[in-house]
């Protein structure tokens, strides 16, 4: 008889499990996926290409109905589950039977940040987190209408992209001095600022927006320093806030995000959490490649298997169309720290490479992308590059030609 | 080319480098350059050219030229001035000092570059007019022994042989010559003499040059002593009955003494063998094939002339001719190699301070003779100054006037930076120049003529066998720049002396030295042209080549000697026995080297023509200095670093080339760089300023030295459109690359000082490189996506080449990924890097040749088969069969399986 696996969620990180589960444990569990999205699952990375009309709605999912069917998964989308009750061990879902699992995967992901701003209740505020969102910017583009992106991170700046490649007038105001601070140094964040400048994007910094102006609709965004700007439209994209509230109204240990464990468990026995809800060793990722990475290990520890959960070396990829963005590891540099730097901003390029203790610790990079996976794997494993240091910069052909 | 337009048409004119006087076919593109080719139709080269002719057509711009007169104005600042301000001025200036302190308290410096034309005029104002004989030349550094040898032999600086003698000799003798790099044309004829009729080739040369590289035997003497190795010769000839009797009896006199103290000397194999630091067996086996070939040329150059004993060495060769009768005579005869184009045009107008004109001398009536000739109103009664007194008085104050015309003395002289401070002392200092600035000008010059440059000007050069041929003008005159004779001319008619200088072309000129050369001379003097001294005007443009003497109403002879009349009283030659052979200077501890100097294959002189080639400025572009493998170990010194070379007189940073055909004990250092293109290798200073006693000629291969390692953190490059300033504290060589500058630099300084210094001369929008921790940096400004400004620097074991980045810096506008390989210093696929130039005359790469060589070529041949490698010029062979050899060495069994 299997075990009955609930996993709450339908986003990409369930959909790995999922898979993963199916490599390791095929048949082991009868799991049941739900979802609150009303389709099946999609690749939310390609929101903004989407929205930048690179790719159709319907070619960004993940799998096919079959897809799922094939593998037993019973897929309720379009539900949202009320309440866990741990006791019990059964879910609450609005309008539907309750569900009972023997282990509970929460997969809840996380939602925009709604900034505490007067006005932000205003109609045409909207955020950038999911796929009718995307629909409504379109329709926001198509009508020309001028929209003011609050936020200059990796959303914000998809967001304006696919607005402006849509035929919005945008303006993206941004609280800090750089653009992607968080993942970029000074020079690449400028370099970045005058790429996305040059895709017809008005790009301001130290850009506090104080309030949305507007009676019933947006009229416009005020910032601290008196500055208005007049929009039709605001996407707010200031950050994201991990869905918690469900785990914590069930009594299950949560901080910013929900408490997981080296094995992704939470506090109560056989429930766990992954993907952009979960917080492990104090992180909550807000990007895709942890979440699989939690998928495999959490995969393996329901197959039975060892496996723990170490963490992951974060990497970054701005999905620009002709603004090669990425970012890993330790990129700002320490005192122990060196770098190396390849700039030609003319070219559009900037690739800084932090050494610390003769390993690659960090990688910037804007324009040429070419060699991210490699800079990251030597990230990931730590591997001494004393040998390739000279030519690591030029990509690994020519690194490892020389190292040979 | 516009067809018909007759400026464009080829002309037939001389190569301005060195004395073997090649024709060259220049072909003007209209534009300001001109297609050049070997004049098939010379007698010197039959078409052939060597590297530095082939690159001529490389060194026509006009980017560095002089193009107006120039005057030291009170800010110490040049500036322009009409030509007759300039004339007036320095003829005012020059009388001055005349009238105040005497004339000599003026002086002349002339070159072995200035037309015959030039040096006359110059020559006859000084000498005749202004009074005084101070009037030397850059010949003196050069040949000036094997002039005084000649006269104290012959009784005239007479060339006895031809080069067609190098074509018919059984034996050639090179002593003190690295003909294959400095005569290269030359050289060739007698490799194809040994390859056509098998002569024999000898090379006496402390240093294994590549002249040696096609030697039956190669004599590595102990530097000076190469009198000891001919009087031993002498001795040997004497004692195995390999003497001409009868013409020494007949046509010489001094034997008896001079063998006498050739036994003294090297009485014997073992003696002259012990004398040279030679085996027996290398002695005795020269000796039997000097002695046993009839036809024997005995070649010479700077290893022999640049001695404080130059004169004894050119006499104790001249010695061994005359004793065998080997004199005049196809195919045997001593032979003078020159370095410069008119070296010989230069001593025929009698343009050195112990000649006064027409090879006649400071007698009686050889100055009433040419007083008379010229109506000279005050003409010199003694000997002047030569080079390196002449300096000396400048320093002293003595000499207060001085013009120097197409030299630099500044970098050539021996002392050079003693030379250049007494350059500063001088009330006036005049230069006719081609080029706006070089050290002489940087010395203080206070006037600028500027001066047609080869190609430009017209008149006649004489070569090594004293062969005039005309240098003709196949490009328009660039700016105001005019012709040194006119120059001079027009200060001597403000001088008063306006009838005697009034000529109206260098045809004028010409005639006027053929008609000085004929007269009153029925034979007594070697020098005799006067079936010239009616040449029409267009005669002298059409003159073909033509050997000296051309006596009127004779026939020509080619050969002096072959039946005696020498030029002495009793028209016998003098044997003349040199002293024992020393140094003048010792080494000792705080000196235990000996410095070497001398030309490289693809540089003349200063540079400031051929430092303007690219494809020259390839095959060795930084300035060097050659060490034995066991004296680099003892002074820690390695191949490829840096090295301090400290004389009594001066000091250079050199790179280290480590090789074992530089003898134990001595150093090796090229003489062409200056400050102008190196901050630290103007081997001139380092060059003791002793000379030889007869010919004044200075000792510059024997100076003792020291040699301690100078290391550099960093080494790198800058490529550059222009010139560049480079920071103080770097040690730099510029040379010329395709399309700009290149400047090879080695520092110690903090990288992230090079990125300032950068961006003070870029600009602040660089693409750079930075591994500060790896001690790499590079950085690029670009213009129009070229590249504007490069530079790398990289820890110095391990800089890498400038290959990939100079083929970048010439492609123009750069791809992305060109723009990533230059960064990366490796080429992209497809643009291979060829390596450095090794055959300069068809821009082929070391890397090229040693992939031909890897893909199975086994000979120079099959290399210039597959590569056009070495077919030109030829220069480049040695090396390419040293390459040949280092493949096999390095992979025996590949090099074995591919043959």
């Amino acid at each position: 008889m299997s075990e009955a696996l609930v996993i709450v969620g339908n986003g990409m990180a369930a959909v790995r499990l999922v898979d993963e589960l199916a490599k390791v444990a095929l048949g082991r569990h009868a799991i049941a996926v739900i979802g609150a999205e009303p389709r099946l699952a999609y690749n939310r990375v390609l929101l903004s290409s989407v929205l930048a009309g690179e790719a159709a709605s319907h070619e960004i999912e993940l799998k096919p109905a079959n897809w799922w069917r094939d593998r037993g998964v019973t897929l309720k989308y379009g539900c949202t589950v009320d309440e866990i009750d741990v006791g019990r061990r059964e879910l609450k879902i609005a309008g539907e039977e309750s569900v009972t699992f023997s282990k509970l995967v929460l997969a809840t992901g996380s939602s925009p940040l709604r900034l505490n701003l007067p006005g932000s209740e205003l109609s045409g505020v909207h955020t950038f987190r999911d796929s009718r969102d995307v629909d409504l910017m379109l329709s926001l583009a198509v009508g020309k209408k001028r929209v003011v992106v609050v936020g200059g991170g990796l959303l914000g700046l998809e967001a304006a992209y696919g607005l402006a490649k849509a035929g919005a007038p945008v303006t993206l105001v941004h609280l800090m001095d750089r653009l992607m601070e968080r993942q970029l140094d000074a020079p690449a964040a400028a370099l970045l600022k005058s790429l996305v400048e040059k895709k017809g994007i008005n790009v301001l910094l130290n850009a506090n927006t104080s309030r949305i102006l507007g009676q019933s609709r947006v009229e416009g965004v005020e910032l601290s320093d008196g500055r208005q700007i007049d929009a039709d439209a605001v996407i707010l994209a200031a950050g994201v806030r991990p869905n918690i509230t469900l785990a914590k109204e069930a009594g299950i240990a949560v901080n910013r995000g929900i408490v997981v464990d080296d094995r992704l468990g939470t506090g109560a026995d056989g429930i766990f959490a992954l993907g952009e809800c979960a917080e492990h060793r104090g992180i909550c990722y807000g990007l895709v490649e942890p979440a699989y990475e939690q998928a495999r290990v959490l995969a393996q520890h329901l197959a039975g298997r060892k496996a723990s959960y170490q963490g992951s070396v974060v990497a970054t990829n701005l999905k620009v169309s002709g603004v090669s963005v990425f970012s890993a590891g330790e990129f700002t540099g320490t005192d122990r720290s060196e770098a190396i730097v390849l700039s030609d901003i003319r070219r559009g390029t900037y690739k800084k490479l932090v050494i610390e203790d003769g390993r690659l610790a960090g990688a910037v990079l804007v324009g040429d992308t070419t060699d991210v996976l490699w800079y990251l794997e030597l990230i990931r494993n730590r591997a001494n590059i004393a040998g390739v240091r000279k030519d690591m910069m030029f990509g690994r052909p020519a690194a490892l030609a020389a190292a040979a | 080319m516009t067809a018909g337009d007759p400026s464009l048409r080829t002309t037939s004119t001389a190569c301005p480098y060195c004395g073997v006087g090649c024709g060259v076919l220049a072909t003007p593109d209209g534009n300001g350059a001109a297609a050049i080719s070997g004049d098939p139709s010379h007698p010197s080269n039959f078409g052939r050219l060597c590297s530095k002719g082939s690159a001529l057509g490389e060194t026509l711009g006009l980017e560095h030229r002089l193009l107006h007169p120039m005057i030291r104005c009170s800010s110490w600042a040049m500036q322009r001035i009409a030509w007759t301000d300039a004339l007036d001025h320095v003829a005012h200036r020059f009388a001055h000092v005349v009238a105040r302190d005497g004339p000599g308290a003026v002086a002349f410096y002339l070159s072995g570059q200035l037309l015959t034309e030039d040096y006359y005029v110059a020559n006859k104002l000084m000498k005749g007019f202004i009074g005084s004989a101070n009037v030397d030349t850059n010949s003196r550094l050069c040949m000036s022994s094997s002039v005084a040898g000649h006269r104290r032999a012959f009784g005239a600086d007479t060339v006895p042989g031809v080069y067609e003698d190098l074509d018919e000799a059984d034996l050639l003798v090179l002593v003190g010559s690295n003909a294959a790099w400095c005569h290269p044309i030359l050289f060739q004829r007698i490799i194809a003499n040994k390859q056509r009729r098998g002569a024999q080739i000898v090379v006496v040369d402390p240093r294994k040059t590549d002249t040696a590289e096609d030697a039956n035997l190669f004599l590595g003497v102990r530097p000076g002593t190469d009198s000891a190795l001919f009087a031993g010769l002498l001795v040997h000839l004497a004692d195995n009955d390999a003497l001409d009797c009868d013409y020494i009896a007949r046509h010489t006199s001094g034997f008896d003494q001079t063998l006498c103290r050739a036994r003294g000397l090297a009485g014997s194999v073992a003696a002259t063998a012990l004398a040279t630091g030679l085996s027996e067996q290398h002695v005795a086996a020269f000796f039997q094939m000097f002695a046993a070939t009839p036809r024997v040329v005995t070649l010479y150059s700077q290893g022999v002339n640049q001695s404080a004993q130059g004169t004894d060495k050119v006499n104790a060769i001249l010695n061994c001719h005359l004793a065998t009768g080997r004199i005049g005579k196809v195919g045997a005869s001593p032979f003078s190699l020159t370095g410069q184009p008119n070296a010989m045009g230069g001593r025929e107008v009698g343009g050195l301070a112990n000649q006064l004109a027409a090879h006649m001398n400071f007698t009686p009536p050889d100055i009433d003779r040419v007083r008379r000739f010229w109506e000279a109103p005050r003409i010199a009664t003694h000997e002047g100054l030569k080079a390196v007194q002449m300096f000396e008085a400048i320093g002293r104050g003595e000499i207060k006037a001085l013009w120097v015309m197409g030299t630099n003395p500044a970098v050539s002289l021996p002392d050079a930076d003693a030379a250049r401070t007494a350059l500063k002392k001088l009330e006036l200092f005049v230069i006719s120049e081609n080029v706006l600035s070089n050290d002489t000008v940087a010395a203080g010059a206070h006037v600028l003529f500027p001066a047609l440059a080869w190609g430009e000007k017209s008149g006649t050069v004489t070569n090594s066998e004293r062969r005039i041929s005309r240098q003709r003008a196949f490009l328009p005159a660039p700016g105001e720049a005019r012709p040194d004779w006119w120059i001079v001319s027009e200060v001597a008619k403000r001088l008063g002396f306006g009838a005697a200088f009034d000529y109206a072309s260098a045809a004028a000129i010409f005639r006027e030295h053929a008609a000085l050369s004929a007269f009153e001379n029925g034979g007594s003097r070697d020098f005799d042209i006067g079936a010239l001294s009616d040449v029409s005007d267009d005669a002298f443009n059409a003159m073909t080549p033509v050997l000296w003497p051309q006596r009127a109403g004779e026939t020509a002879q080619a050969r002096f000697f072959g039946g005696g009349e020498f030029f002495t009283n009793d028209r016998k030659a003098r044997f003349v026995a040199p002293e024992p052979p020393m140094l003048r200077t010792e080494t000792h501890e705080g000196r235990p080297l000996r410095l070497n100097t001398g030309r490289i294959r693809d540089q003349w002189h200063t540079m400031t023509r051929t430092g303007t080639s690219e494809r020259l400025g390839s095959h060795l572009p930084e300035p060097f200095v050659e060490v034995h493998p066991d004296d680099a170990a003892r002074h820690g010194l390695t191949d490829g670093s840096f090295a301090r070379v400290t004389t009594d007189h001066g000091q250079c940073t050199l790179k280290v080339v480590v090789s074992t055909r530089q003898q134990r004990g001595m150093l090796f250092a090229p003489i062409h760089w200056s400050k102008a293109n190196a901050s630290a290798a103007r081997v001139g200073a380092l060059v003791a300023p002793l000379t030889d006693p007869f010919s004044g000629q200075p000792e510059a291969k024997a100076t003792p030295a020291s040699i301690a390692p100078y290391e550099y953190v960093f080494r790198g490059f800058v490529l550059s459109r222009k010139p560049l300033k480079l920071p103080e504290h770097a040690l730099w060589a510029r040379a010329a690359i395709n399309g700009g500058l290149g400047y090879l630099i080695a520092d110690n300084a903090d990288l992230k000082e090079w990125s300032s210094w950068l961006r003070s001369v870029a600009g602040e929008e660089l693409a750079e490189y930075s591994d500060f921790g790896g001690g790499v940096y590079r950085a690029a400004s670009f213009a129009d996506g070229a590249i504007e400004t490069c530079l790398f620097l990289a820890p110095a074991r391990d800089a890498g080449d400038w290959e990939v980045a100079k083929e970048l810096f010439a492609a123009g506008a750069l791809t992305d990924a060109q723009r990533r390989s230059l960064f990366s210093g490796k080429p992209l696929q497809g643009l291979a890097s060829t390596g450095p130039v090794v055959c300069a005359c068809f821009g082929v790469g070391r890397t090229t040749i040693c992939d031909a060589i890897a893909a199975g070529a086994r000979s120079a041949a099959e290399l210039g088969a597959r590569l056009k490698a070495g077919t030109n010029c030829g220069s480049c062979i040695p090396e390419l069969k040293r390459l040949i050899v280092k493949a096999a060495s390095a992979d025996p069994d590949q090099m074995a399986a591919a043959s």
